[in-house]
């Protein structure tokens, strides 16, 4: 297991999911001998929670659903008339681990090809650019280094009295591998992976209820997005429950029993599983930052700068480690941004407003920069363009009439400070605004953009004419 | 095409240089803007850049060695071109023909050269982002003043806002600060604001705001320039040109610039712009306010061109046919109201210029020559400064040079 591992290399990165391993080849490319470190016990493991457990699993057990509702609600409209078909929850489980493996196995790949040396271990800083690594067979070996980037990323939270028991209370993690689908889930918290998981699980047959303490589902998207999903949802049969809190549980033998408060007070929910989608919390814990100088800010997210230097010369942390947006793209980007700082590249430190967000449910949400309410807080005079699927003729051929894209504009230059999307395959839709955003376009480029048609992005380009006074289609 | 590379005068007061280290070899191949060598000057160290392409065929100083400004140090040309005849060269010959100074790190705003890589040359294409396009035409500032940060020095946003911050343009402060309502019973006439008056109140706001002005005046004894203007005039005669006071006064302000370069300046947020182009308005009264059509490049103008120039560009301002650029961008302004029998007056500093010359009319006054009292010709200027460019005795000293060349016109063929 040593072999291969040498004594010093200019960078070691911690952990190889979407942060540490971009960070690592980009390294890599730039001519840094790099080792990266993973501890998870997974074959393959690398890729992280994003290839294993998170972005990738979801998004192909999402699949199985639309699939799912397709046939369901829309194969015999659209003159595909299915006899019988069955819902098999293993066997969309397991299609979802094949797409992992391939990932998780083209990583393993692209490390060999650019020259990283992947170690299979814990590792903990020992200060001094030192790093001791806990090899899976036990061994101990300590190897110099010039540079760290921490990339160990997050891991699920819960509350106290909701424990995870990894059957029937339930994160993420557990909900990718139920062997049976639940007669009656609760889904605690209503942002990106609660949504998911919701939607996943309606599409399978299980009664849902969606419990949210606040009184948006999805709570950081814009409020006119949010509201669309939530009719959706309410329309499929989903239970949402919003400003209500999760009080205590009672786990009975067959049953689970989670009492509620809402505004009309208290309430027990019966209930056969109980996913927790209430936030992540850092992973930080036996790391030896202290010994080397790493600290953390007032919420325990390791504290770094636009370039991800943490609080000691020649160490980086990046990603969920280092604070939100917990967002697998995010820890990419700043993995090159390390990666490049390292090297004395130029480089660039994230603007928070040019980090797009995308929850992959049905009707798809995606955005990017400052919502409507944001922008007004912000002191912008805002103006706003709005352009519904309903009037978009890709849209409708696909049977997906539900779903809206609004622009958020400054009313002086005219400057696209948001773009807020909901319906069919939004999530492919929101990199214009960001390009357009990257560019500093204005509304009036979106709008001067020929648009193929018919095409959903004909949607973009109509919110921008919407916001200047003169969208065509509506 | 051989280049030389040359030790520079970087400062007005710099005499010599020293050769701090040669970062290319003799033998080495080097881009144009590969830096060459560094030197050391009275005030800091710079990096020398290379003006062309081809090989440092001769490295003339050695290292820690110091010459005086306008020394050859080495040359670039061609692996097999001939560079014998520059090598005999003599080096003050060398001096003249070098490029304007410029700061190290600090290139920008040389009217005649890229400010930054933004720009392509003159003419050439500024790249900015959409956004900062609007920013900066809503604001009144110009582009071609803003230096770009973004990918390959294209100006975005932060560089508009940069340059709003530093005083470029505040286009807002006019309109953010209305007059307050008068409610007197006291009949008016109320007249709208013409988009030049509002441009005029727009730049003065923001002109006596941000910039802290303070003023210099001095009485110039013009006896000496109106006997040259009468001279200059007779031998004129059959060409139909005529050469006036203010022309005199232009072309001398520019000499006295050319000596004084940090009275040609700009302060631009983060650094002072020495301009290294004399570029000098002259304010101009028309029916609804004033305009300054712009002379560029007045120090290398002779007195004749300037006197036609001048002329033609000042009837085209009345005509309100003058294109932006041609009014746009003086280093130093002459505002002379002394045709109004004004004897003095100040002037407030049109932005970008750090300073502004207000001249007064020229009038018979007693003064005591040799101890004996005369009536002589005199015309009293103010000079005022942005004192955040300029410091007092910077513009004293350059008013001095200016009146002592009105008074003894000879001294500008020195």
């Amino acid at each position: 297991m040593r072999e291969g591992i040498k004594g010093s290399y200019d960078l070691l990165v911690i952990g190889a999911g979407p942060g540490g391993y971009v960070a690592a080849i980009r390294a890599a490319q730039l001519g840094m001998d790099v080792a990266c470190v993973e501890s998870e016990s997974r074959e393959g493991g690398l890729g992280g929670v994003c290839l294993n457990w998170g972005c990738i699993p979801t998004k192909a057990m999402l699949e199985s659903a639309a699939l799912a509702r397709r046939i369901k609600d829309d194969a015999a409209d659209f003159g595909v008339k299915v006899k019988a078909y069955e819902l098999d929850m293993a066997a969309a489980t397991g299609r979802s681990r094949q797409v992992s493996d391939r990932l998780t196995k083209g990583i393993k790949f692209l490390f060999d090809r650019n020259g990283v040396m992947p170690i299979f271990g814990r590792a903990k800083l020992a200060g001094d650019k030192k790093v001791t690594v806990e090899l899976k067979s036990g061994e101990r070996t300590t190897v110099s280094t010039s540079n760290i980037i921490i990339a160990t990323g997050s891991r699920p939270k819960t509350f106290p009295g909701f424990e995870f028991d990894g059957e029937r209370v339930i994160s993420s993690r557990e909900a990718l591998e139920l062997k049976r689908l639940p007669g009656h889930i609760v889904v605690v918290g209503a942002g990106s992976i609660g949504m998911e998981f919701a939607d996943i699980f309606n599409a399978f047959g299980a009664n849902v209820t969606v419990v949210e303490i606040l009184p948006q589902l999805l709570p950081l998207e814009d409020t006119e997005i949010a509201g669309v999903v939530e009719r959706s949802f309410k329309k499929r049969g989903i239970k949402v429950k919003k400003k209500t809190g999760v009080k205590s549980l009672a786990k009975l033998d067959k049953k689970l029993q989670v009492t509620v408060e809402g505004s009309s007070g208290e309430e027990v929910i019966e209930c056969d599983a109980l996913l927790m989608a209430v936030g992540r919390v850092p992973n930080v814990e036996d790391l030896g930052l202290e010994t080397a100088g790493v600290k953390l800010d007032d919420q325990g997210w390791i504290q770094t700068d636009g370039f991800c230097l943490t609080t000691t010369e020649g160490i980086y942390a990046i990603g969920d480690v280092a604070g939100a947006p917990m967002l697998a793209h995010k820890a990419s980007h700043e993995g090159r941004i390390a990666a490049e700082h390292i090297a004395g590249q130029p480089t660039h430190p994230i603007t928070p407003y040019d980090v797009p967000s995308c929850t992959y449910c049905h009707p798809e949400v995606a955005s990017i920069g400052r919502t409507e309410k944001q922008a007004k807080e912000n002191g912008f005079d805002v103006t706003v363009g709005k352009f519904p699927f309903s009037a978009n003729g890709r849209a409708l051929a696909a049977g997906s009439p539900d779903g809206m894209v609004k622009i958020v504009a400054d009313a002086k230059y005219r400057e696209v400070l948001g773009v807020h999307m909901v319906g069919h395959h939004v999530t492919e839709l929101v990199a214009e605004a960001g390009l357009g955003r990257a560019l500093e376009s204005t509304v009036d480029e979106i709008a001067a953009t020929v648009h193929a048609h018919p095409t959903l992005s004909e949607t973009l380009m109509e919110a921008a004419l919407a916001a200047l006074g003169r969208a065509i289609h509506i | 095409m051989a280049s030389r590379i040359v030790m520079s005068k970087l400062s007005p007061t710099m005499e010599e240089g020293r050769v701090l280290k040669w970062v290319k070899q003799e033998g080495e191949s080097v881009d144009s803007g590969d830096v060459v060598v560094e030197i050391e000057t009275d005030k800091a160290t710079m990096e020398v850049e290379a003006m062309g392409s081809g090989v440092l065929r001769k490295v003339l100083v050695e290292e820690n060695a110091t010459v005086p400004t306008g020394t050859l140090l080495g040359v670039i040309a061609a692996e097999d071109e001939d560079i014998s005849s520059i090598l005999q060269e003599a080096a003050p010959a060398a001096a003249a023909t070098t490029a304007p100074a410029t700061e190290s790190g600090a290139r920008a705003a040389l009217p005649d050269q890229p400010a930054s890589p933004a720009r392509a040359g003159d003419g050439g294409r500024i790249k900015a982002s959409p956004l900062a396009r609007r920013m900066a035409s809503q604001s009144g500032i110009r582009l071609d003043q803003v230096r770009g940060s973004g990918p390959g020095g294209r100006i975005i946003k932060r560089d508009i806002e940069a340059a709003m911050g530093a005083g470029l343009a505040a286009p807002t402060a006019a309109p953010a600060t209305p007059a307050p309502e008068i409610e007197y019973d006291i009949p008016y006439q109320r007249v709208e604001l013409s988009q030049l008056r509002k441009a005029i109140a727009r730049n003065l706001v923001q002109s006596l705001g941000p910039i802290p002005h303070f003023f210099l005046t001095r009485e110039i004894d013009m006896g000496e320039v109106l006997k040259l203007r009468a001279e200059l005039n007779d031998a004129l005669l059959e060409s139909g040109v005529r050469i006036g006071v203010n022309d005199i006064l232009v072309k001398t302000a520019a000499q006295a610039l050319t000596e004084h370069p940090d009275v040609n300046a700009a302060f631009a947020g983060d650094h002072i712009r020495r301009f290294t182009r004399v570029d000098i308005g002259i304010a101009v009264a028309v029916p609804d306010g004033l305009i300054t059509p712009v002379l560029r490049d007045v120090a290398h103008m002779r007195l004749r061109e300037i006197s036609e120039a001048s002329r033609e560009m000042i009837a085209r301002a009345r005509d309100r046919k003058l294109a932006p650029e041609e009014y746009q961008g003086a280093t130093f302004t002459i505002s002379n109201l002394g045709m109004y029998g004004v004897d003095e007056f100040t002037a407030v500093i049109n932005p970008p210029a750090a300073t502004i010359l207000a001249v007064g009319a020229t009038q018979e006054r007693p003064v005591v020559v040799d101890g004996a009292v005369e009536i002589r010709p005199r015309m009293r200027v103010t000079l005022s400064c942005d004192h955040r460019a300029v410091d007092g005795a910077m513009g004293a000293e350059f008013l001095a040079t200016f009146a002592a060349m009105l008074e003894n016109p000879l001294r500008q063929l020195l």
